[in-house]
């Protein structure tokens, strides 16, 4: 293994690496402030405003990435009154369509898990906001949500490792992200091992430097759920 | 809208493919699901730190790029392994292989967590019990520790499933003709992708849902005897 082509190529990389990042934030920015509305109306709303949010949770969880990708960047190309309107000049590049798709999977998944989150709230704690008078609103901000977020932390974590890796695809429509560097270093210089392993490596990196800041952020945020440190409350004797 | 142009027999082949790359990829997966589950939970230091290194690997890269990676890679390996063997034809590495093994090796980590989870809801005395009434090793797997593991692997095997079936879209990028790339070439010829995606991702659903009805009727199943909290 030669891994100078790498050395000599890692501005391609770096291209990829920025695109990568841009692709993942965008998208889970989205998704995460779309979500958060849907989940709550999904919970709490009538059923003609349940039906279609599940329809929308159902579609996207249940078919692949790629082929929701795919219906997008080439499908809607079918359709002449999108052509002739506005959106066109946006759905016509492949990093819109990337972002688009990304941002509706990951809300989609990200509205189940906060589904949960929210049912799973204590009745007593919905009884006692209702009981002090709390409006639906204020109880919302006040006690639903912030614990709804608390108990989401671990399964919303995993959502963000999963768009990391789901990214890749964006390489298959033409994007250069991480995955579409190294395909374009694998074919100008017929070396799979230097090009994907260096791809893997950067991806391995991203997702660990994340799970260790998830973890600190878990410490902070689920504290009360910790055992006492028990080296805290050890005192020394003086020497 | 909705007429295939003849094209729907060529996508229910490449169907039929997505369902047996699925039940490939999920053999290797148990397989080395249960290897690993072992391994992590055995007393030996290299087993059980081989066993995270694999999990920890798999969690940390992009299907895609492991399988672009095991595709391309294999082949270079392949052709220069095959000259030391004494053959000299330029081998074309099998895009099924290549799928199925690097579906199964992904899924197999997953598959790793899922049954170490189970093996440890087992109480571990009936297992002693076993062993104390001279049963051998095998016999306390198959008898004893297997039935009811199932019943505790069984939500984290659907789901693991229910990702797998999606995941195997990834072999139309290596060149199998799943239905994503049969409906690609239907797209191709037609000029109407949007119809033929649809109906991909009906195939799809259809799949998913049939599979979430099958696990739960699985799950009651191996839940009689138990008492619902």
């Amino acid at each position: 293994m030669d891994f100078s082509i790498i050395a000599g190529n890692i501005d391609i990389y770096l291209e990829g690496l920025k695109n990568t990042l841009i692709l993942v934030t965008i998208s889970l920015a989205f998704g995460l402030i779309f979500a958060i509305p849907l989940a709550v109306l999904r919970t709490s709303g009538n059923q003609y405003v349940q039906a279609p949010i599940r329809a929308f949770v159902y579609f996207f969880r249940g078919t692949p990435l790629l082929v929701q990708m795919f219906l997008v960047y080439y499908g809607f190309g079918q359709f002449d009154l999108l052509k002739e309107s506005f959106l066109w000049p946006l759905f016509k590049e492949a990093y819109f369509c990337a972002l688009f798709t990304f941002s509706l999977n990951t809300c989609a998944y990200t509205t189940e898990i906060f589904r949960g989150a929210i049912v799973a709230t204590p009745h007593g704690e919905i009884e006692a906001a209702r009981a002090a008078g709390m409006s639906t609103f204020l109880m919302l901000r006040r006690i639903v949500l912030p614990s709804a977020f608390r108990r989401a932390l671990p399964a919303y974590s995993n959502e963000i490792i999963f768009m990391l890796h789901g990214s890749a695809l964006a390489s298959v429509i033409t994007i250069i992200d991480i995955t579409g560097a190294a395909r374009i270093v694998n074919s100008r210089f017929y070396s799979p091992y230097e090009a994907f392993l260096t791809a893997a490596a950067f991806y391995m990196t991203i997702t660990f430097t994340f799970v260790f800041l998830i973890r600190r952020l878990e410490k902070r945020w689920h504290g009360h759920l910790q055992p006492a440190d028990q080296s805290v409350t050890k005192i020394e004797a003086p020497v | 809208m909705f007429s295939l142009h003849g094209y729907g027999p060529s996508i229910f082949e490449g169907t039929i493919l997505t369902l047996e790359v699925s039940l490939a990829s999920l053999f290797i997966a148990i397989f080395l699901g249960m290897f690993g589950a072992m391994a992590k939970l055995s007393r030996s230091l290299v087993l059980s730190s081989l066993a995270k290194v694999y999990t920890t690997v798999i969690r940390g890269i992009p299907d895609l790029v492991l399988m672009l990676l095991v595709y391309f890679g294999g082949q270079v390996l392949i052709n220069k392994l095959a000259p030391l063997a004494g053959y000299t034809a330029y081998i074309d590495i099998n895009p099924f292989i290549a799928g199925i093994s690097t579906i199964g090796f992904i899924f197999g980590a997953y598959m790793t967590e899922t049954f170490r989870g189970a093996i440890l809801a087992v109480n571990p005395g009936q297992l002693e019990a076993g062993y104390a009434y001279g049963m051998s090793g095998i016999q306390v797997f198959s008898r004893i520790l297997l039935p009811q593991m199932v019943r505790h692997a069984l939500p984290g095997f659907g789901n693991n499933w229910l990702v797998l079936v999606k995941t195997t879209a990834l072999v139309s990028i290596i060149g199998l003709d799943d239905m994503v790339r049969k409906a690609g070439m239907a797209a191709g010829a037609t000029r109407k992708p949007f119809t033929f995606y649809v109906v991909v991702a009906i195939n799809y659903l259809l799949i998913t849902t049939v599979s979430i009805y099958l696990l739960k009727y699985l799950e009651e199943r191996y839940s009689v005897g138990v008492r619902r909290e």
